[in-house]
């Protein structure tokens, strides 16, 4: 039964930030959301990381930003728990402050680490890695990645531009939010 | 190894074109992520490509996969052949996976462009029909 033998590339799913779910910069309702699927040990989601900055500062409160965590895992030894710091941060009020020392300091993401980032957020780092080594975090991180998977997230980083999956690197996407059509 | 070893049971068969190229490395990783799922659904997954056994081993060993990959090494392709998926002029398989239900047929099937990775979906939404059906029973 080859129901779908030499179709071509599958068909991926709309997906747009979701509030009061997704960790999110910028009104919910705003006319661009770009929605990224990320790993924090990745390098090629490092180098896109000032990249949506700069597209974030440019476009102001017309964007809305959201980053859902999609650690590989077995490749990336020190992808979970630092998506699972984000995601502690998150609970404390500061996952975007967590977010950005993750991905500005992506060679040191080990646990004593991603407890001093804490400390320098003025967040109970005690707190935050006792969260992470009891699991608190691994089924929403979990999460993510199975409905990512389910969504058509092949390897990080991907992009969802007014949810459909953008096909291309970094500066292009700068490129189409910038410059549409 | 025998795929009727696998009979009452749904098995993923997973074609790529060579152990190490960029796009296979991504699709073997997410693979390795989402095993647990695949395993949720009662199945069992293969990776396969005319790479040999050493080739493989050390492959599997530096992306740390949870999975085995077959050699169609030798005859070269026969595997890859023998479910139209050879491509005689590069001398690899396509990027193209095969979901076998628990009789040994073949349930679905994709060819994705060589330089594509096809992702999980497809294989998750096929091995959830199966379940379906077999609840359904």
């Amino acid at each position: 039964m080859n129901r779908e033998l030499n179709s071509g590339i599958p068909r991926s799913k709309s997906t747009l930030p979701v509030a009061n779910r997704d960790h999110i910069q910028g009104p919910i309702d705003a006319p661009v959301a770009l929605l990224e699927y990320g790993d924090y040990e990745c390098p090629a989601c490092g180098q896109a990381y000032p990249i949506v900055k700069a597209i974030q500062k440019r476009m102001g409160n017309r964007l809305c930003f959201a980053f859902r965590n999609f650690p590989l895992a077995n490749m990336h030894p020190y992808a979970e728990h630092a998506a699972e710091a984000a995601e502690a941060a998150g609970a404390q009020g500061r996952f975007w402050e967590m977010h950005d020392l993750l991905f500005e300091n992506q060679d040191e993401l080990e646990d004593e680490n991603l407890a001093r980032y804490a400390s320098a957020l003025g967040l109970d780092a005690s707190r935050l890695i006792k969260e992470i080594l009891a699991g608190a975090y691994t089924e929403r991180v979990r999460e993510n990645f199975r409905n990512g998977a389910r969504g058509g997230v092949n390897g990080t980083p991907t992009f969802f531009l007014n949810g459909v999956r953008f096909e291309g690197g970094p500066d292009a996407l700068a490129a189409a939010v910038l410059n549409p059509d | 190894m025998r795929l009727s070893e696998f009979r009452g049971q749904p098995v993923v068969l997973a074609f790529y074109p060579a152990d190490w190229s960029p796009v296979c490395g991504d699709q073997m990783a997410l693979y390795n992520e989402i095993l647990p799922e695949f395993q949720k659904l009662g199945a069992e997954l293969l990776g396969i490509s005319v790479d040999g056994a050493w080739c493989h081993t050390a492959f599997s060993r530096d992306r740390k996969l949870h999975f085995p990959l077959l050699a169609d090494f030798e005859p070269k392709g026969a595997a890859a052949r023998l479910y139209g998926v050879y491509r005689e002029a590069d001398g690899t398989s396509e990027r193209a996976l095969f979901v076998i239900d628990a009789a040994g047929a073949i349930y679905w099937s994709h060819v994705s462009p060589v330089g594509v990775n096809p992702g999980a979906d497809g294989i998750l939404s096929a091995l959830e029909e199966l379940q379906n059906k077999r609840e359904a029973k």
